[in-house]
């Protein structure tokens, strides 16, 4: 991330924080990503009045009332498409979009792959708590098949659809994980996403207390979590459990978890490179799910390329170099005129 | 050679009509750039299919051009074409019955083949069974011609047969004695790197000339000589490009970027192909996923300072709807074009409508005020591009823009403006913390200030939840709520204070007012200049503001016996009319994806005169 603003005070949490009451519900894992987020965004060296915040609709999408920045709490699954106006409006300005499992892989799904297969430089933060909340309990696209909801009262026959592929397939150029309960990790992510140049794309599982509780509980519960849950990490070894003793290895096109001795070492798993053009490492491993497979969470996709608003802001400066800035005499008088007298 | 007798005529009508793929809306447009340099006065009406290559020689397929030019100033494209070019039996099919008795008619004979004639649907040849005999018949193998006359070009049969329309085109300009210079220096700079192409074309094209010269089959040809427009420095110009053009000069007064966003539509493209040119004005397009999209990026890019603007027509402005209300709510400026077409839904995509008018007054939900604006011309659609930023950006409201199949194609010559006489755009960002609140509001235009992102100290959050009066913090107070729907009705109907009363054409009082909008004004002013012309009591106005209306309207309307509404729609206007003035608005409809003849409205207001 460059910004060529000169470096202003250093900005503290209490910067990012507003005055309005923060309406989650009591417990909501909201509370920790606005935490997490009200961390990481003193300290990356931007002025406040450079951040934007965009979200849709959905308990989310109220996030950016709680952030002392610019914010735009807009319309049901129009935050990527509103924010990628903002960003290409002003390329200097750092738009992130708020969005939920419902808000951007339903109504907005649209939007959201297409602003990151733009690879405009849009920082996602989807938090997916695998339920519609503020309509009080409804499945949602990334409700698991055979859930009882509202709206299901003998099970959903929806099958779910899984946000990294979504955006592994959209081409984003930072595909990440984490979850409301590892803050350290989360920060780590935000983190990370927010110095990302291009479409940075951070799924966080996130706690429903109300109409979901303990969605994540089977694998992200802090007793088993190390033995149900990788981390994975540029440049190691994919390994896990609470004595670091399973690993990821990879059989014909398939994964599968082994357990290091009796012959097997460290040598014999999968090194993770999230910097990697050929995306089927990163789709075969944020595929896995419990009980099969340890779930992952961590950096699956890092990737530079041009952003959608480098490669405009190029073309603008290119046209002005080839055919003069513009002159509205020249753009009046083009084309076959005559004079009456 | 013969010395073939010469007439003047004042304005004459031409149709070319041929198969999708014959060329005609090329050789329509070389004819009226023609003319029109040459100083007649002009206007035109496309007229194609949406298929781009519907089966050849099929109904469905033929597409045509109308030009009317004249030596007197005109105002439509000419209701009943004088001449009728026809490419093949389907062109004739389609056209002949627009043709006036006794008018002129050109057909290709080569095209004129048993099966040619089949899939027109015509049982006998007409060109041999006497069916024609109430015109002017010239049967001539325009495509053996063409053939003929470029031998020698190193070129496939069907790109030689490509020409013929250039060779058509050749015979009208030594009918109508216009010069061919425009079309040959058209076409050294078109196929500069293409010369056998090129070549071909002049060759067609002055082969059709010198036909026209050499061969006995026209007794006479004809002149039309320049009209006598206002001095001045002129251009061809569509609705499309003026809008596009006035949309860049905008963002230039304003001294702010253009950032167009849109999702490809009929017949709203060209107004993003045109914009897309024009980098070099800082003037950014993006092509978005879809229409939604489009409108949600331009109100991210106002949010953001830019002049954030969207264009579609009927259907994607329906999927607009909610994201124009959050514009409203959050007062944020933006335009949005709607290129009206026929519907419903997917409807007549190429064809021209009036019938989104209450869609754009009401179709979104709860109170929704947004301006309305609808140009008159093809010309007034440079201005009112203007005019639809300024009001936007002075008061911070979503404006819609009205424009038309009809308007958007059509085109006529545009008196060049002098820069420097265009009225600058004023924007004003607030930069000042001190006592910023983002609903406090301007206690004339009662607009609230514009804040971008990037400025110190303003740092705020607005969305699509109600908001409190001045703080703009969410607000669930009902008495709050009806203050807030008040003061956004109020602000868009403040507007009438800004805009300029209506003239009315005629007597100010008498027994009939015609009150048309948009895109018909062409129409009904010559139907209204004739019916003065015989000392009829008839007056007129034109709208071109319809939300809101002018401060006027009201009186005028309360000045005259009969008033009559002619429009493209079922009576969407004379609804509102009705509604809003409690006046007995009598309703012209029309709905056939067509313009209004000039006719058509004199034979009514004639009727309603005799009621």
């Amino acid at each position: 991330m460059s910004t060529d603003t000169i470096a202003p005070a250093k900005l503290t949490r209490k910067d990012f924080e507003t005055d309005q009451e923060v309406r989650w519900c009591p417990g909501c894992g909201d509370y920790s990503i606005l935490a997490q987020t009200q961390k990481v965004l003193p300290d990356l060296g931007v002025p406040r009045e450079k951040f934007v915040m965009v979200s849709g609709i959905g308990c989310s999408s109220r996030f950016p009332y709680y952030v002392n920045a610019y914010g735009l709490h807009s319309i049901h699954g129009r935050a990527p498409a509103i924010a990628s106006g903002v960003k290409l409006s002003n390329p200097d300005l750092f738009v992130w979009v708020i969005t939920g499992d419902g808000d951007g892989l339903s109504i907005g799904g649209n939007h959201l792959v297409h602003c990151m297969r733009r690879n405009i430089d849009l920082k996602i933060i989807l938090f997916n708590n695998r339920i519609y909340g503020l309509t009080k309990g409804q499945y949602s696209p990334t409700s698991e098949f055979g859930k009882k909801t509202k709206s299901t009262p003998m099970g959903s026959i929806d099958y779910p659809l899984n946000p990294i592929h979504i955006a592994l397939a959209a081409e984003a150029t930072f595909v990440a994980r984490s979850m409301d309960v590892d803050t350290k990790h989360l920060v780590e992510m935000m983190n990370r996403a927010a110095k990302h140049k291009g479409a940075a794309f951070v799924e966080v599982f996130q706690n429903c207390n109300i109409f979901n509780d303990g969605a994540f509980r089977n694998f992200a519960d802090r007793e088993v979590r190390d033995d149900r849950m990788i981390a994975i990490e540029h440049g190691k070894p994919l390994i896990f459990g609470k004595d670091r003793d399973k690993g990821l290895v990879l059989k014909g096109t398939n994964l599968e978890v082994v357990k290091l001795g009796n012959g097997v070492s460290e040598s014999d798993l999968l090194v993770y490179n999230e910097e990697d053009p050929n995306p089927t490492l990163a789709y075969l491993l944020s595929g896995m799910s419990y009980p099969d497979f340890p779930v992952p969470v961590g950096v699956f996709r890092n990737l530079r390329k041009p952003t959608y608003d480098e490669l405009l802001t190029g073309q603008l400066e290119r046209s002005v170099q080839n055919f003069g800035k513009g002159d509205l005499e020249k753009l009046f008088n083009s084309g076959d005129t005559w004079v009456v007298e | 050679m013969t010395v073939r007798e010469r007439k003047d005529l004042q304005t004459v009508t031409i149709r070319f009509a041929g198969d999708s793929g014959d060329g005609m809306q090329l050789t329509g447009t070389q004819f009226t750039n023609t003319s029109a340099v040459f100083g007649n006065d002009i206007s035109t009406l496309p007229d194609f299919p949406a298929e781009i290559r519907a089966p050849a020689g099929s109904l469905p397929g033929v597409s045509g051009f109308q030009v009317n030019f004249s030596s007197r100033d005109i105002k439509t494209p000419g209701d009943e074409p004088n001449v009728l070019v026809a490419m093949n039996p389907a062109a004739l099919k389609v056209n002949l019955a627009d043709l006036e008795s006794g008018g002129i008619l050109i057909v290709n004979s080569d095209a004129f083949s048993e099966g040619n004639l089949k899939k027109a649907g015509y049982a006998r040849n007409p060109l041999e069974d006497g069916s024609l005999s109430g015109y002017r018949l010239f049967s001539l193998p325009i495509s053996s011609l063409n053939v003929n006359a470029l031998s020698e070009c190193k070129l496939t049969r069907k790109d030689v047969d490509r020409c013929k329309n250039f060779f058509a085109l050749g015979l009208m300009y030594w009918l109508y004695d216009r010069p061919m210079k425009q079309t040959i220096d058209w076409i050294d700079s078109k196929f500069r790197k293409n010369p056998e192409v090129g070549k071909a074309n002049m060759l067609a094209l002055k082969a059709g000339y010198y036909y026209g010269e050499t061969t006995e089959m026209f007794t006479v040809h004809y002149t039309v000589p320049k009209a006598s427009l206002a001095p001045g420095k002129y251009r061809n110009i569509t609705g499309n490009e003026a809008t596009a053009v006035g949309f860049v000069t905008a963002a230039a007064l304003a001294g702010r970027p253009l950032f167009y966003a849109s999702y490809p539509i009929t017949p709203a493209s060209d107004i993003l192909h045109e914009l897309s040119r024009h980098q070099n004005f800082g003037v950014k397009t993006m092509q978005c996923e879809d229409e939604i999209a489009a409108m949600a990026a331009a109100i991210g890019a106002s949010f953001a300072g830019n002049l954030g603007l969207t264009g579609t027509s009927g259907p994607g402005l329906c999927l607009k709807s909610e994201a124009i209300n959050l514009a409203v709510m959050t007062e944020l400026p933006v335009v949005i074009v709607d290129v009206q077409r026929g519907g419903p839904s997917t409807g007549l995509p190429t064809k021209t409508e009036q019938a989104d008018l209450l869609q754009a007054m009401f179709g979104r939900n709860s109170e929704s005020p947004v301006v309305l604006l609808a140009p008159a011309t093809p010309a007034d659609c440079f201005y009112m591009a203007i005019e639809a930023w300024r009001i936007a950006v002075k008061y911070m409201t979503p404006v819609l823009y009205l424009s038309d199949g009809y308007l958007a194609n059509g085109s006529e010559p545009w008196k060049i403006p002098d820069v420097g006489s265009l009225p600058k755009i004023d924007v004003q960002f607030r930069t000042d913390p001190e006592g910023f609140f983002p609903y406090s509001r301007d206690e004339v235009t009662l607009s609230r200030p514009w804040a971008i992102p990037g400025t110190p100290g303003l740092e705020h959050r607005i969305g699509g939840l109600e908001k409190q009066h001045i703080t703009g913090n969410v607000s669930y107070d009902p008495e709050n709520h009806m203050k807030m729907v008040e003061l956004r009705a109020k602000k868009i109907a403040g507007i009438a204070n800004d805009i300029p009363d209506l003239q009315v054409t005629g007597e100010p009082e008498g027994e009939v007012l015609v009150v048309s909008w948009g895109g018909t004004y062409g129409a009904v002013a010559a139907a209204i200049e004739e019916l003065q012309s015989r000392n009829l009591s008839v007056s007129h106005i034109h709208l071109r503001y319809l939300n809101p209306f002018p401060k006027n309207l009201s009186d005028i309307l309360g000045r005259f016996e009969k008033i009559l509404v002619p429009e493209l729609n079922l009576g969407q206007l004379s609804w509102l009319l009705r509604a809003r003035f409690l006046v007995p608005a009598i309703s012209f409809s029309k709905v056939k994806g067509k313009p209004f003849r000039i006719s058509e409205i004199i034979d009514r207001v004639l009727e309603v005169i005799e009621s």
